[in-house]
């Protein structure tokens, strides 16, 4: 993914608004992370899965949306839709016929949906989808000014949208009954079986979901930039480090990491460099899985995760 | 066959006498070359390899299917006979390469020195870069090890050291293609058959038990850490010894050698061959490395390619190719009337 603070302005004598400046693009990284990492942590929070298709879910929503919009002509609105519906049904098929094969094997379950998402990825390059061509329009033109820095609008509908998406979330699994069934599951899935929750089904409903917000970020993040193929890849790292960083499967654990890995990014690019976002997240990883395995905000589980 | 008549296929496994690899066998040519054939087709089979093919192109191909083979034996062993899964291949094979091409450019070791030298110094890099790593289990060490490689290659291009993203370039090749091809196939059969012997002596056998269960063999008052050590210690010597002979044949070390190329084939020759066996990588090597070639072409199609062959492996035939050969040629079929 292109630094999202890489077109920051530095003006050098105003300290209190070079402040500002970070802390707005702070939150605007932050929620775009958060946004990229929600379907993986909420698939691997309810099924133990790991989701290593991830990024290649979020490429191909990409391409559907211009493939929909651009080509075929649709209306924005319905082209997105269309997108989610379709990704959602991808991921819940590559669980049907693919994972449901290796569940409860952590390993092969990362290798068979790595490689579903390697295939994905590799394809789409091959079926021509590279160069610099592929571009999404914004949702809104022009920008504001926000206690005075300039933001452009569609950064802010993204936050507004990325949140509004968390609430919503919140709201899905605090008070429906699919949701409700999601989360017995996440907590224990054992007894969520003896009330008659079907394991398999919510497992496909996790992806459906998990792939759906997988797409969803990729329609609100990829008009600030190019759709490349190789996004994909940084997608899944970047999600994996939130994740992970935040504790495997805890979703608050997540959110804060989201926070913390990305005004983290926005640091390093204003004091060091901007080839170095993405190796404040690969350390973040390294350094947490080393640390504490269970990520910030995780259960500790001493013996299963170290020894 | 009488109309109606049932039938059913009665398998039986040849007496445990030839299947035994101790004192038996010697009891009999016949029980002594029913043991042997397999082994010796292996090695006579990768010996004229080079003498076969006359293409000079394939014959790169077998070098390169020999160092994938070292990465593929050594996650072989590392994941299935001490219980540690590691996704992060490329990351041996950039240290060594790396290493070697240091040695021999800027401090003027001539290759047959500056391999040995890179191969040593790069394993005890990488032990000690993974070794805060090793208390970690199951899939928390497959993702942190996926994880080296990629950060070392961003630190590489993000700090522009080691010549940046144009990699060292002028590195000395082998004098001959017959050098470079032999000397691989020693060491993979080297490799190969010592490793198959390593996993059986006490140390081996100390190591699975880590596999199985940790706990128990530390409460034996093993030290399990440094076990693993050992193991990763090993494994690092492998991959970066492939390294270090690659960087030679391209005559060039570049962030490349950190690609995901270096840990996905391997494991996904481990997932064909049979994982387990240590040969059953090698094999796999040999099959997926030159239809990845033949599949150039396609450009990426043959990522693509690779990844469907270790999906459809991982879920179909998750024990791969060699177990189920060595069950045919262990067990007689017959029809038999019910």
């Amino acid at each position: 993914m292109r630094g999202w603070g890489e077109d920051l302005l530095i003006p050098g004598d105003q300290l209190s608004l070079y402040a500002m400046e970070i802390i707005i693009y702070g939150i605007i990284n932050s929620v775009a992370l958060a946004l990229t990492a929600l379907g993986f942590t909420l698939v691997y929070g309810i099924s133990r899965l790991p989701n290593f298709a991830h990024g290649a879910l979020y490429v191909v929503t990409g391409f559907l949306t211009w493939e929909f919009v651009r080509r075929l002509a649709l209306p924005y609105i319905l082209g997105i839709g269309l997108a989610l519906l379709i990704i959602a049904l991808v991921g819940g098929l590559i669980y049907r016929f693919v994972l449901i094969r290796v569940r409860g094997m952590p390993i092969s379950e990362i290798i068979a949906s790595y490689g579903v998402g390697l295939a994905i990825l590799e394809g789409l390059r091959w079926f021509g989808f590279k160069g610099l061509t592929y571009t999404l329009p914004t949702f809104v033109e022009g920008s504001i000014e926000l206690v005075g820095v300039p933001v452009d609008g569609h950064r802010i509908l993204t936050v507004i949208l990325g949140t509004m998406v968390v609430g919503l979330l919140w709201a899905f699994t605090h008070f429906t009954r699919i949701g409700l069934a999601l989360r017995g599951m996440a907590q224990d899935e054992q007894a969520a079986m003896m009330l008659g929750i079907d394991s398999d089904l919510m497992a496909v409903v996790a992806m459906s979901l998990g792939s759906a917000l997988a797409g969803l970020a990729a329609v609100l993040l990829l008009p600030l930039g190019n759709i490349v193929v190789e996004s994909g890849y940084n997608v899944l790292l970047l999600a994996i480090a939130v994740c992970i960083v935040g504790g495997l499967g805890s979703w608050v654990g997540a959110l804060m990491a989201a926070f913390l890995i990305g005004f983290a990014q926005i640091l390093t690019v204003v004091y060091i460099e901007s080839h170095f976002q993405m190796v404040v997240a690969l350390l973040a990883i390294i350094i947490t899985l080393i640390l504490r395995p269970s990520g910030l905000f995780g259960r500790q589980k001493e013996l299963e995760e170290r020894v | 066959m009488a109309e109606g008549e049932l039938l059913r296929k009665e398998r039986l496994d040849r007496g445990i006498k030839v299947r035994t690899e101790g004192i038996y066998a010697l009891s009999s040519w016949r029980e002594l070359g029913y043991l042997t054939f397999p082994r010796l087709a292996l090695i006579v089979g990768l010996l004229a390899l080079p003498l076969l093919l006359k293409n000079p192109y394939w014959q790169r191909v077998i070098s390169i299917v020999l160092i994938y083979s070292f990465l593929a034996m050594g996650f072989d062993f590392l994941a299935h006979f001490v219980g540690l899964v590691s996704l992060g291949g490329a990351f041996f094979i950039g240290t060594g390469g790396y290493l070697a091409a240091i040695f021999n450019t800027k401090l003027g070791l001539p290759i047959f020195l500056d391999i040995p030298a890179a191969t040593l110094a790069g394993g005890l890099l990488c032990s000690l870069l993974l070794l805060p790593c090793l208390p970690l289990r199951g899939v928390y060490f497959a993702i942190v090890t996926l994880m080296y490689p990629l950060a070392a290659a961003r630190i590489i291009e993000a700090l522009n050291i080691l010549g940046g993203t144009d990699g060292i370039l002028g590195v000395q090749s082998f004098p001959n293609r017959w050098v470079e091809q032999y000397l691989l196939i020693l060491l993979a059969l080297g490799l190969h058959f010592g490793l198959r012997r390593f996993v059986h002596t006490d140390l081996g056998v100390v190591l699975r038990a880590v596999k199985d269960n940790d706990q128990a063999v530390r409460a034996s008052g093993i030290d399990i850490t440094r076990h693993k050590a050992l193991a990763v210690l090993v494994t690092s010597f492998m991959g970066c010894l492939g390294g270090a002979v690659l960087v030679h044949i391209y005559m060039w070390a570049g962030i490349s050698q950190f690609a995901l190329d270096f840990s996905i084939i391997p494991i996904a020759a481990t997932v064909v061959g049979g994982g387990g066996t240590v040969t059953g990588p090698l094999l796999g090597c040999l099959l997926l490395v030159p239809i990845s070639e033949v599949l150039r072409s396609f450009g990426t199609l043959r990522i693509a390619f690779y990844s469907l062959i270790l999906v459809g492996f991982t879920i179909f035939r998750s024990e791969g190719l060699l177990p189920y050969f060595q069950r045919k040629y262990h067990q007689f079929e017959r029809w038999v009337r019910v």
